[in-house]
């Protein structure tokens, strides 16, 4: 607790610091432990007092990775409410989120192997990323800025066992996603991500009135005039269409619009994209290179295997496959929903 | 002995750890690099298997031996797009090395403000293949781009691709076997002069295409270049804009206004030695109600064509055109203009007046014809007359570079 105290301060220290993205010398801090902020063995990820754990409605898809997030807010300040895009957090906040697989999914509670822990820290100079790679022992994890492969095996939820390559990424494709107008931005913590609830040891909560009884977050409306939580693969929380293009959202949008880093293409796949050229309806590529297929459209309406995007989104090869980072495998549920979706189009209406 | 043979497993037991190693280093470089210094890479040929970045810095320069010296392989490439990726930095040079067979892109630099590439040779190793990947050297969303001494090979899509940028300079390179040779596509202000574009499907290409953000390129002078022998079989995957190039066009120019092409040497490209097309002979739909899809501003003079009297390409869409609809046989024209023209604009004589011209001048050695596309291809015109004319020339692209 006492160390917790002093992070707030020492997170505007380490503004200088993480200057530019350099990491100088052996700060900021080398390990994750010395941050304080989990209690207890370090791989129980048990959260200290003011760090506060929290879940996505629709997460991005990382080769079948979980994840626990975290936040950690300085005591005395508060993030800012908006509907519609990342809420203003204010400086001093460190956004957690740590990558692991159950040797078993099936049994989500057992042991499982932990491989990184990512920190996105808001610093005076604006945020910047710092990913921390474990130890095989699970004790530690140590800050690496050049990322690494690793090899992980699983049994997945259909009792098959599963072995492939893991990416843990460079601090510089952090930037690949996490990037808006090139300043590095948080993706996930929006309010149409984080309106449901979910239980916090004895209780359950909405997330939102959560954060908010910590002190946390300021401007909550009434929790009626939220944009509802969707999640991607549960039809009860929005129809094909809200579902899809939510999916879109969060594994494509964060390069796919206007001010990303693959604004280039003039595909757009954020939510609120509404005309259906640049969501790709009939859309003819622009640098696909061999990632086309041999297909002429991005989304040829009702017919998903003439359509570059879901090509993409099931292939594996480095050179072809979308989103380009943080997968080497098929995001086999995801693909379902999308190709519902392009079944479903009638033409020139998304 | 017994050195030589620890010597020998030390070599053998380098595959495992070493490329892992020798991508780690690089990368550790790449990113704790400070402002204003140069990254010197070592003789020797690196295998990498995943992307190497550098990001948000300034004034950096990485400078290898040699591009016959220092070589990063991507050849064992397992994530990431492109070997090499170059990301919102200012006044950023490369030099004096070789990027090899990248999944992707060979070498990608995305919103660089002044950028250099010099003596660094980007390719494909193998066979043509479209599953080589898209662009060996790439800048796009880049502002004062200098491209020169360096060699591009085996891009599925163009050898050299400036994509979306202002105030480019790409000169002296040599673009050999890729589907296009040098690509400038939706950029502002571009000279591209003495280069060697030889044995692709196209030479050199001046783009304009919809649906981008920089809607519309123009100023930009193709001149003193060698465009010969590009008569290699198209091998871009299809749904490419490239894909639909014919073997034999030396400089394309789609869609493309305020273009100089002048004292070039145009040689025995088959199909088209230099054509002036709109979007629509693409076939593809236009959507984008921001874009022109008219060529305008056309100024071709001086340059020397010569051409060895065969057919042109029967393969492909433009094949079956020229073989079916044009007919020209052996006699094929060196200069070709679609006859697509902008109805809102056009004179009395079916023709665009002052800036906007399409004008043909003093070449030697060009046949010319205007296929009448619009018009279903009924009045093929092989009288460059109407075209004899010649516009200001454009004034020589400035850089802000070092």
């Amino acid at each position: 607790m006492k160390k917790l105290i002093s992070i707030s301060t020492l997170v505007v220290l380490l503004s200088g610091l993480i200057a530019g993205g350099v990491v100088s010398g052996s700060r900021p801090y080398d390990k994750l432990s010395d941050y304080g902020f989990f209690k207890g063995e370090l791989k129980n990820q048990q959260p200290s007092e003011n760090v506060l754990p929290y879940k996505l409605s629709t997460p991005l898809f990382s080769d079948y990775a979980e994840k626990l997030r975290f936040i950690f807010i300085p005591e005395g300040s508060n993030a800012k409410y908006n509907d519609s895009t990342v809420f203003d957090f204010p400086k001093g906040t460190v956004l957690i989120k740590t990558f692991y697989y159950p040797d078993d999914f099936r049994k989500p509670a057992g042991t499982k192997k932990i491989l990184e822990t990512r920190l996105l820290i808001h610093n005076e100079n604006g945020w910047s990323a710092l990913p921390y790679i474990w130890n095989e022992e699970q004790t530690e994890a140590f800050v690496d800025v050049a990322g690494e492969t690793k090899k992980v095996s699983y049994t997945d939820i259909n009792g098959k066992k599963q072995k492939h390559d893991y990416v843990i990424p460079n601090q510089n494709q952090c930037k690949g996603c996490h990037n808006k107008s090139e300043v590095l931005m948080p993706i996930g913590p929006t309010a149409r991500q984080l309106n449901f609830e979910t239980s916090f040891g004895s209780e359950t909560l909405n997330q939102l009135v959560f954060w908010a009884s910590k002190g946390r977050l300021v401007n909550l409306p009434d929790l009626s005039t939220i944009p509802a939580a969707i999640a991607f693969n549960d039809s009860s929380t929005g129809n094909i269409n809200q579902r899809a293009r939510l999916w879109l959202d969060i594994n494509c949008g964060h390069c796919h619009r206007p001010a990303g880093p693959a604004g280039t293409s003039g595909l757009y796949l954020h939510y609120d994209e509404s005309d259906p050229l640049h969501l790709g309806v009939m859309k003819t590529p622009v640098a696909a290179g061999r990632g086309s297929g041999n297909l002429k459209f991005n989304i040829v309406p009702g017919k998903p295997e003439e359509s570059i995007l879901l090509y993409r989104m099931k292939s594996t090869d480095p050179g072809v496959m979308m989103p380009e980072l943080g997968r080497t495998k098929p995001h086999t549920e995801g693909i379902a929903l999308i190709r519902e979706w392009i079944s479903s189009l009638k033409t020139d209406q998304p | 002995m017994k050195i030589i043979f620890l010597f020998s497993l030390l070599l053998s037991a380098q595959s495992l750890f070493a490329q892992q190693d020798a991508r780690k280093q690089l990368q550790t470089r790449f990113i704790m690099v400070e402002d204003g210094q140069t990254i010197e890479l070592e003789e020797g040929r690196f295998e990498i298997d995943a992307t190497l970045s550098i990001e948000g810095k300034k004034n950096i320069t990485i400078k290898g031996k040699g591009a016959d010296k220092t070589v990063l392989s991507f050849k064992t490439q397992k994530t990431g797009a492109e070997g090499l990726r170059i990301s919102n930095c200012s006044d950023f040079v490369l030099e004096s090395l070789s990027v090899e067979d990248a999944k992707g892109d060979c070498i990608k630099a995305m919103n660089v403000k002044g950028i250099t590439f010099r003596n660094v040779h980007a390719k494909w190793t193998g066979k043509l293949s479209k599953n080589n990947g898209s662009y060996a050297i790439y800048p796009v969303l880049c502002e004062n781009v200098l491209i020169e001494n360096c060699e591009a090979r085996g891009a599925s899509d163009a050898g050299i691709y400036v994509g979306q940028s202002q105030h480019i300079i790409v000169r002296k390179n040599k673009a050999y076997e890729n589907v296009a040779g040098i690509e400038i596509e939706n950029s502002l202000y571009a000279d591209v002069y003495e280069n060697e574009a030889y044995e692709n499907t196209g030479g050199i290409l001046v783009f304009d295409l919809p649906d981008l953000q920089l809607k519309r390129g123009g100023y930009c002078r193709v001149f003193n270049n060698v465009v010969k022998e590009n008569n290699t079989k198209n091998f871009a995957p299809k749904g490419n804009i490239v894909a639909k190039v014919p073997l034999g066009t030396g400089i394309l120019l789609l869609a493309s206004n305020q273009v100089e092409v002048f004292g070039n040497r145009i040689i025995n490209n088959r199909t088209v030695g230099t054509g002036i097309i709109s979007y629509f002979i693409t076939e593809n739909p236009v959507k984008d109600s921001a874009y022109y899809p008219y060529p305008t501003g056309i100024n071709i003079h001086d340059n020397v064509y010569s051409r060895e009297r065969k057919r042109a390409t029967m393969k492909g869409r433009m094949g079956k055109l020229y073989r079916f609809k044009l007919k020209f046989g052996k006699n094929v024209p060196d200069i070709i203009f679609d006859g697509i023209t902008d109805e809102k604009i056009v004179t009395a004589n079916g023709l665009y007046a002052n800036e906007k011209r399409i004008c043909i001048r003093n070449n030697s050695g060009a046949g010319y014809a205007n296929l009448d596309a619009s018009n279903d291809f009924k009045n093929i015109s092989r009288d460059a007359g109407a075209m004899d004319c010649i516009l200001t020339s454009l004034p020589a692209v400035k850089t802000w570079l070092p």
